[in-house]
């Protein structure tokens, strides 16, 4: 589903990530976990084709970046650490709004399912400004699936959340893997990761150094896998 | 197409939907335009016929400032909140979102240019009511904002974008604002349409090129 070769990036000297192989089947949840600076972020804007490589291959859902970025991004959800909402508006207002960027024609249903999905359609009709930022998060989320993608990416979601905003995004991000989403989440929490995830990569200094399926892990727990590659 | 036009039309109902609710760009745009004209009353005690004279370079320096100001609210709005990504990711031809915001940003011109007029015809008793400067403000509000747009949408980018987007985008739209001025002057004073014609066709030639040029690099400008 995300097949990426030798992939560079540089921004003007400096070179952030340099030469990642990295492969996603369908269905999987990857957790890319890594140090500040690692270029975690870097990358989830190449996959999401808001930022150009400056060399190497990236496919998404069979479609080659940059080229096929149209294409890309009609199959891609993403959900960074900012909402992406705009504050003067409704949650339905919102909806609707990136239901007409995403060319959904009969999307009532659709936004009610999703507002139903992520807890907030008690709410649809306030304004985001007046969200906290948990309920913003949920309702980024709800953007993200609105027009049902194959892959669905996620920047540091729990950024900002205390805990029962965390807990309730547990859920909905549970939810939404267990529809059969491709999903590659960054974080920095080991815990939440080791929880929802079926795979760890870790990116440091620009490469992945290490790759574990959850089930290859065995009675090690990530903290010791994380901790290891980072150290090698 | 179908996809386009309703992208086009989406962000600029979004926006207008916004503004309505927030009135953050058009307020300031009007309390400024009012600044600058009752600062140019009293700072140009002027005889009636140089009050006439004046006119529309007092119109068009009040437009262009005003302009300068919403331009920079309306990307600014988009970048602070994270929103620019959110637009990028769409999957449309990014030229409709810079066609969605040019429509908006028009839109915000149009309210405040029908604001300035009244007043300014109170505040100067200079009729200016003049389908011809109708015409002109038309046309040069169209030239203005398809650059100020390409060009806000490059400055947001920027620490300095308060800074970066006057000097980015004052020198080019010279053309556009001496020819509104010429062309403005011209009917307000009642010359002849052959004279006025160069500096209409001028404000029509900008609006086209420019209009153009946008469409075919605004996705290289917004582009990381």
């Amino acid at each position: 589903m995300i097949e990426v070769k030798k992939l560079i990036k540089r921004f003007g000297m400096k070179s952030v990530l340099r030469g990642v192989d990295f492969r996603v089947e369908r269905g999987e949840f990857v957790a890319l976990l890594g140090p500040n600076g690692a270029g975690k972020t870097t990358f989830l804007r190449i996959l999401s084709s808001l930022a150009r490589p400056s060399l190497g291959e990236v496919k998404v859902a069979g479609y080659s970046l940059p080229n096929e970025a149209a294409q890309v991004r009609a199959r891609l959800g993403v959900v960074s650490h900012m909402p992406l909402l705009y504050g003067d508006l409704t949650a339905q207002e919102n909806l609707e709004f990136y239901a007409r960027m995403y060319g959904i024609t009969e999307y009532a249903i659709r936004i009610t399912e999703v507002l139903d999905m992520v807890g907030l359609a008690s709410r649809r009709n306030d304004l985001v400004r007046t969200f906290s930022r948990g309920m913003a998060q949920r309702l980024a989320i709800g953007r993200a699936v609105l027009h049902d993608p194959e892959v669905i990416l996620f920047d540091e979601p729990y950024t900002g959340l205390d805990q029962d905003a965390s807990s309730m995004l547990d859920e909905v991000l549970k939810s939404v893997a267990a529809q059969g989403r491709t999903v590659v989440m960054t974080s920095h929490d080991l815990a939440r990761a080791e929880d929802l995830a079926t795979r760890f990569d870790i990116l440091t200094r620009g490469v992945i150094a290490a790759s574990s399926s959850r089930e290859a892990l065995g009675s090690n727990n990530l903290l010791t896998f994380y901790k290891q590659a980072l150290a090698a | 197409m179908t996809n386009f036009l309703q992208a086009t039309f989406a962000v600029f109902r979004k926006d207008i939907t916004a503004e309505l609710r927030s009135r953050e760009i058009i307020f300031a745009m009007m309390v400024f335009s009012m600044l600058v004209i009752v600062i140019f009353n009293f700072a140009l005690e002027l005889d009636p016929a140089t009050r006439k004279e004046v006119t529309s370079g007092v119109l068009w320096a009040t437009f262009a400032f005003a302009g300068t100001l919403g331009l920079n609210r309306s990307m600014a709005v988009e970048k602070d909140r994270g929103c620019l990504d959110g637009l990028l990711l769409a999957p449309v031809d990014r030229s409709a979102i810079y066609f969605g915001k040019v429509l908006s940003n028009l839109a915000f011109m149009f309210i405040v240019e029908a604001f300035v007029l009244p007043l300014y015809s109170a505040l100067y008793n200079v009729n200016l009511f003049n389908p011809g400067l109708l015409l002109v403000i038309l046309l040069g509000s169209i030239g203005y904002t398809a650059v100020g747009t390409l060009l806000a949408s490059m400055a947001v980018q920027a620490r300095t974008r308060d800074v970066l987007l006057p000097i980015l985008l004052f020198p080019i739209a010279i053309p556009v604002l001496l020819s509104a001025v010429k062309a403005s002057t011209g009917f307000l004073n009642g010359v002849e349409m052959a004279e006025i014609w160069p500096s209409l066709n001028l404000l029509i030639v900008y609006d086209v090129i420019f209009t153009a040029v946008a469409f075919m690099v605004f996705d290289a400008v917004v582009e990381e």
